[in-house]
């Protein structure tokens, strides 16, 4: 059984239509980008899949339950780190435990519990405006990861970063996810972003939004050190723009 | 710098009699009335920070109540918003006389006033704070299932504090003011009754004492407001991390 499913989904603002029979499936502990331009209704599918929007038609299924239309099941984590700047970085990773009702002790006892993995440690009473883009970007995917470790949604995480620290922070990325084993559907307009991470790709065009094409990546994720640089790494993305440039036309 | 030069301006002109001495006191003479009347003073401004005191807090929990309903329930933002807009609009100067002729010489109307000049800051700079918050910060704890009570808890009073300080700042100033007009009008003790008896007797040298005191009782308020605000809210003067440290030391090479 697949560990979340999107089936058939359509979601209309009006009479457009945003995003149009979508389905895609992702495995335990897989990681998979949906890879588009702008404006190719991914956000909208996130929204759907956490529950904030109720599609149109379509179902999502996480463990074979319909949770469609429904919250608290699925998080996501955005550009945007969202850090709360009137909390301590403790307490706004806690943050999904406070809501769960977690007693604030115990909460940020288990938050802190995972500092570390995350190269967070000794940030735990700072400020989010006290730390750098790259540390806060990490904040945030603790927060997610304290939500659920379970199923994330990533939408463009690292987007916001320059060049230099994105580089570093896939490197970091691969690596604690190697660690916590979380299932992640990861959004991102970044092909070069998109092939180092996934494990699989699907493609997506607009207007409406539609899944075009599935891709594997099939060397594993643990060997992934300077994949970047390979020809392998070139031959996918080759595929990729051939891919993007045949909708265009 | 610039208070000491109107200071200095102001007690040549009463040396040189350029204003008549009984119209124009010195600051000299202002400040011996100050020393002279120190202890009925302070009996008087005891009553009028009291009254301050109980109106400010009522009104603060009034309006923050109100900003609330208004906040969770769209009718009724939609429904008591002109009104507390209406209210403003009516000069306290014209509901004081009302409120004494309906509540008396007593503390009452002294309070009634200063919640209604309280009410109105506070109100709208916490509903514009509670309306102003990130939606996606709040659609982000919605998809971690999250109930309105905690939304509220964790986003909208935190930041609707800048805004409900200020309204705060504002606020205790005028109730200052409006607890003396209220006394002034009609009443047994306070610093506005002081000042009626003062100016009946032409005791102008007394008088600008009381002014001084009134608005360096505002000053202390409004500094206390500030102090206040930066115990409440910690993280605006929190210093950025020293880089020192080497943040790339996380990351596997």
């Amino acid at each position: 059984m697949h560990k979340l499913v999107t089936e058939n989904i359509t979601m209309k603002f009006g009479s457009e239509t945003i995003i149009r029979d979508v389905s895609i499936a992702v495995d335990q502990g897989e990681l998979v980008s949906l890879l588009g331009v702008s404006g190719s209704g991914k956000t909208t599918l996130f929204n759907c899949i956490s529950g904030i929007y109720t599609p149109v038609s379509g179902r999502v299924i996480l463990d074979g339950e319909d949770i469609t239309g429904t919250t608290g099941h699925i998080s996501y984590m955005l550009q945007k780190d969202l850090l709360l700047p009137y909390k301590t970085i403790e307490d706004n990773v806690a943050l999904p435990l406070f809501i769960r009702g977690v007693p604030k002790q115990e909460a940020r006892q288990q938050a802190s519990a995972h500092f570390e993995e995350f190269g967070l440690e000794g940030t735990q009473k700072k400020y989010p405006k006290q730390l750098s883009g790259g540390m806060r970007q990490r904040a945030a995917l603790l927060r997610t990861y304290l939500f659920s470790d379970d199923v994330a949604l990533l939408d463009e995480p690292f987007s916001a970063l320059d060049t230099i620290t994105k580089g570093k922070i896939h490197k970091w990325y691969l690596d604690v996810m190697e660690k916590i084993n979380l299932t992640t559907v990861f959004i991102t307009h970044d092909i070069n972003e998109a092939v180092l991470l996934s494990d699989r790709i699907y493609i997506m065009t607009g207007k409406p939004g539609e899944v075009r094409s599935e891709m594997k990546i099939e060397t594993p994720r643990s060997q992934r050190q300077d994949y970047d640089l390979t020809d392998e790494f070139m031959e996918y993305k080759r595929q990729i723009v051939a891919l993007l440039d045949e909708r265009e036309r | 710098m610039s208070i000491l030069a109107i200071l200095v301006l102001w007690e040549c002109l009463s040396l040189f009699e350029v204003v008549p001495n009984y119209m124009l006191p010195s600051p000299a003479q202002t400040v011996e009335a100050f020393i002279g009347d120190f202890w009925l003073l302070m009996s008087h401004l005891k009553v009028t920070l009291l009254e301050t005191l109980l109106g400010t807090v009522m009104g603060v929990v009034i309006g923050y109540a109100s900003a609330m309903l208004m906040d969770r329930w769209e009718p009724a933002y939609k429904a008591f918003y002109p009104i507390v807009v209406l209210t403003q609009t009516i000069p306290a100067v014209a509901i004081a006389p009302l409120l004494v002729l309906w509540f008396g010489y007593k503390m009452m109307p002294k309070i009634i006033l200063i919640i209604l000049i309280t009410f109105f800051p506070i109100v709208i700079g916490t509903l514009t704070g509670f309306r102003s918050a990130d939606k996606d910060a709040i659609n982000l704890m919605r998809s971690m299932g999250a109930s309105r009570w905690q939304i509220f808890k964790h986003i909208k009073f935190y930041n609707a504090l800048p805004n409900f300080f200020s309204g705060l700042r504002i606020t205790v100033a005028y109730a200052v003011v409006g607890a003396v007009l209220a006394e002034w009008l009609g009443g047994f003790a306070g610093l506005g009754v002081y000042m009626t008896r003062v100016k009946k007797s032409f005791a102008y040298d007394k008088m600008f004492a009381v002014i001084f005191l009134i608005s360096g009782i505002s000053l202390i308020l409004i500094w206390l407001v500030d102090v206040l605000q930066k115990k409440c809210m910690p993280w605006e003067n929190a210093e950025p991390i020293k880089r020192k440290r080497d943040e790339n030391k996380w990351i596997k090479n």
